[in-house]
């Protein structure tokens, strides 16, 4: 089981919110070089998993375990919201989330790779929410991390922006990083999936 | 750069570039203040007794007002998240975002406060105790504040939340805030109140943004 | 030991049956003596007497906000399930304590003063303390899940027990400097042993009744959180006498 591949590994996971389950029982192993694809209803707890993922929801029981210590540093997690503030450029907003992750990486390089290229002094209350929500996915292509956790990362993006995002994210898997996600798109084949539903979470593939 | 220097640069940034949520606490620090004379008595021996108060009370509320929006933007943005779920312990940015906002907010009280204080007929052999109090008390009001907005940022309905929390909290730092102008205005001794209002700023600064950092993550679901 | 809910639920089932009629006993002997059987006192008549309500009521407001910040500390930083009960059970009696204290503080105050509220220091403390139990309590009924209601609460009530330090001697210091005006209630603590042993037994009864409310509502609360659980289900469903 716990071999040196191993990311992480959830024991009996049980988590409730107000007076619903949101998913019992449930366990899994995730290895490095693996993508994971949450699914379920709105509603169905794939955000507030990602959040126990990542250590930002404390009320659960049952285990959570990342395969060292100090996983926050090979963390890159992009949440439900892009986090970056309107009032500054692209450039400014990366930099804040790479300094505060320890990541680095040419910013300037990752900006280009999601087509903000030119944009990168514009304040962001200018750009669209599919650019906003760029500028969060630009890390993607910074300094490597062991795992990627992102939730709804497609969300607002547009068709040649999600065939990026896939090959990126297949890129990375085959460089050893764990992606978990949250979507209804499929990034490819062979990822794996977590299925979330009336308090069950199931490994459906 | 370092996470904590980077972090400082991008909330003076943040403020910097919403202007209305720098000056809006000066402005009412001042219109606030305008109001006693008029509520009151335009007397200036009226005036001069209660000036230190006023002055304080007026700042109080102003830091506690300015404390409102500290992390809900953050908050609605993702930010917030992000700054939970970095390697680095949430105290560095969270001190930073503390000192970024006492700066643009804070400091400027501090530096109208003789001319408010002029007008409220105070003499002006008393200013530069003033403008000391003001310098040692604001800061400790926005780390004790920021305490009250972290607890109160997934809410939606800060304001009067806020205050009912917090105003408890500010009494013995405008009890001395405003006692060691009046001791001036008295002739009297003021290193001695000075002191303890810079050990309460010591004890604020080094305990506050820890309080405020499990605030957030309390806030935040853990 | 009392970590676990269910346990906690048991040992009080134990406790309150016959804690509830010690308390209620002590308390009523206090009182009785106190008001009834007490001399007068030989300045204030009889007017003192109040202080059978007053002392025991002010003690255990203090006590209670305590006691709230060491269950805040346990809550927020050992993350224990039943401190987070605590600080829901324990804020309602000990506010309503410091409220109860104020009003008889302010009744004595008119007879002895003149006037039924002075800024002296033990009044203002009081009425700080009471706005800090106000706001713990307000925090705890705006934020929905009731974990996250009680941490943030918890942590309030940390600073908050610092801050009721703090603001003691901050209110005494303001006291000295406007001087005058505060007259002492009592002399140098000279007090008649007649009128002190009756004092100590209401004291006692009260803060026994407080720890009889505390686990009450505790009970009501732990009911609540393990509403789902097997055991509170057998409780509910078969409601014979002594739950094991």
């Amino acid at each position: 089981m716990s071999d040196a591949d191993t990311r992480l590994t959830l024991e009996q996971l049980h988590c409730e919110r107000d007076d619903r389950v949101l998913f019992r029982g449930l366990s899994l192993t995730a290895r490095a070089g693996e993508i994971w694809q949450i699914t379920g209803a709105n509603g169905a707890g794939k955000t507030t998993l990602l959040r126990i993922l990542v250590g930002l929801h404390g009320f659960y029981d049952g285990g959570r375990h990342w395969w060292q210590p100090d996983w926050q540093r090979e963390l890159l997690y992009l949440g439900h919201q892009p986090g970056v503030r309107e009032e500054l450029s692209p450039l400014e907003n990366l930099d804040y989330a790479c300094a505060l992750n320890a990541q680095g990486g040419d910013a300037m390089a990752g900006l280009k790779a999601v087509g903000l290229q030119g944009f990168e002094d514009v304040p962001a209350a200018h750009l669209s929410a599919g650019q906003k929500r760029r500028i969060a996915l630009a890390r993607l292509w910074l300094a490597p991390k062991a795992i990627w956790v992102l939730d709804e990362p497609y969300t607002a993006i547009d068709q040649d922006g999600v065939a990026q995002l896939d090959a990126r994210i297949q890129q990375a898997a085959e460089a050893g990083t764990l992606v978990i996600y949250t979507s209804h798109h499929q990034v490819g084949e062979g990822v794996r999936r977590l299925h979330l539903a009336k308090g069950r979470a199931e490994v459906l593939s | 750069m370092s996470a904590f220097g980077a972090a400082l640069k991008r909330e003076l940034l943040v403020l910097w570039r919403s202007p209305a949520e720098m000056i809006n606490p000066l402005f009412f620090f001042v219109m606030v203040i305008s109001l006693f004379p008029l509520a009151i008595s335009p007397k200036p021996e009226v005036l001069a007794v209660i000036a230190p108060g006023v002055l304080w009370v007026a700042a109080l509320l102003a830091v506690m007002l300015s404390l409102d929006g500290l992390f809900r933007r953050d908050q609605e943005s993702g930010v917030l998240e992000l700054l939970l779920t970095a390697p680095v312990m949430a105290v560095v940015p969270v001190t930073a975002k503390l000192l970024a906002h006492w700066l643009l907010t804070g400091l400027p009280l501090v530096l109208v406060s003789p001319v408010l204080a002029h007008m409220l007929q105070l003499p002006n052999a008393v200013l530069g105790t003033v403008m000391l109090s003001l310098l040692l008390g604001t800061p400790a009001l926005t780390i004790i504040g920021a305490i009250g907005a972290a607890l109160t940022v997934g809410l939606n309905r800060g304001g009067i939340l806020l205050a009912v929390l917090v105003l408890p909290l500010y009494i013995p730092v405008l009890i001395f805030g405003a006692g060691v102008i009046r001791a001036a205005a008295e002739g009297g001794a003021v290193n001695g109140i000075l002191a303890i209002l810079g050990a309460l700023l010591a004890l604020t600064a080094s305990l506050g943004p820890l309080a405020v950092s499990a605030g957030l993550k309390i806030s935040s679901g853990n | 030991m009392l970590g676990s809910p269910r346990y906690f639920y048991t040992f009080s089932s134990s406790v309150l049956p016959w804690l509830t009629p010690i308390a209620l006993v002590t308390l009523l002997a206090g009182l009785v003596w106190g008001l009834g059987f007490a001399p007068s006192d030989y300045q204030q008549g009889n007017s003192y007497r109040i202080i059978f309500i007053h002392v025991p009521a002010s003690s255990g407001a203090l006590m209670g906000y305590m006691a709230l910040g060491v269950a805040g500390l346990v809550a927020v930083v050992w993350r224990m399930k039943m401190a987070e009960v605590m600080l829901k059970a324990i804020a309602p009696f000990g506010a309503a304590l410091a409220a109860i204290s104020l009003v008889t503080g302010a009744l004595w105050g008119k007879p002895t003063w003149g006037t039924y509220w002075q800024w002296d220091a033990r009044m203002t403390s009081m009425l700080i303390l009471l706005f800090m139990y106000v706001g713990v309590i307000a925090l705890q009924n705006v934020i929905r899940d009731p974990r996250q209601a009680a941490r943030a609460a918890g942590l309030l009530a940390m600073v908050g027990v610092i801050n009721v330090i703090i603001v003691k001697y901050s209110v005494e210091w303001v006291q000295t400097l406007h001087q005058g005006s505060t007259l002492k209630l009592f002399g140098e603590s000279t007090i008649n042993p007649a009128m002190k042993y009756p004092l100590l037994i209401s004291m006692l009864g009260l803060w026994l009744l407080y720890a009889v409310n505390v686990l009450m509502r505790a009970r009501t609360e732990v009911m609540w959180r393990e509403r789902r659980s097997k055991w509170v289900a057998k409780l509910v469903t078969r409601p014979e006498k002594g739950e094991q």
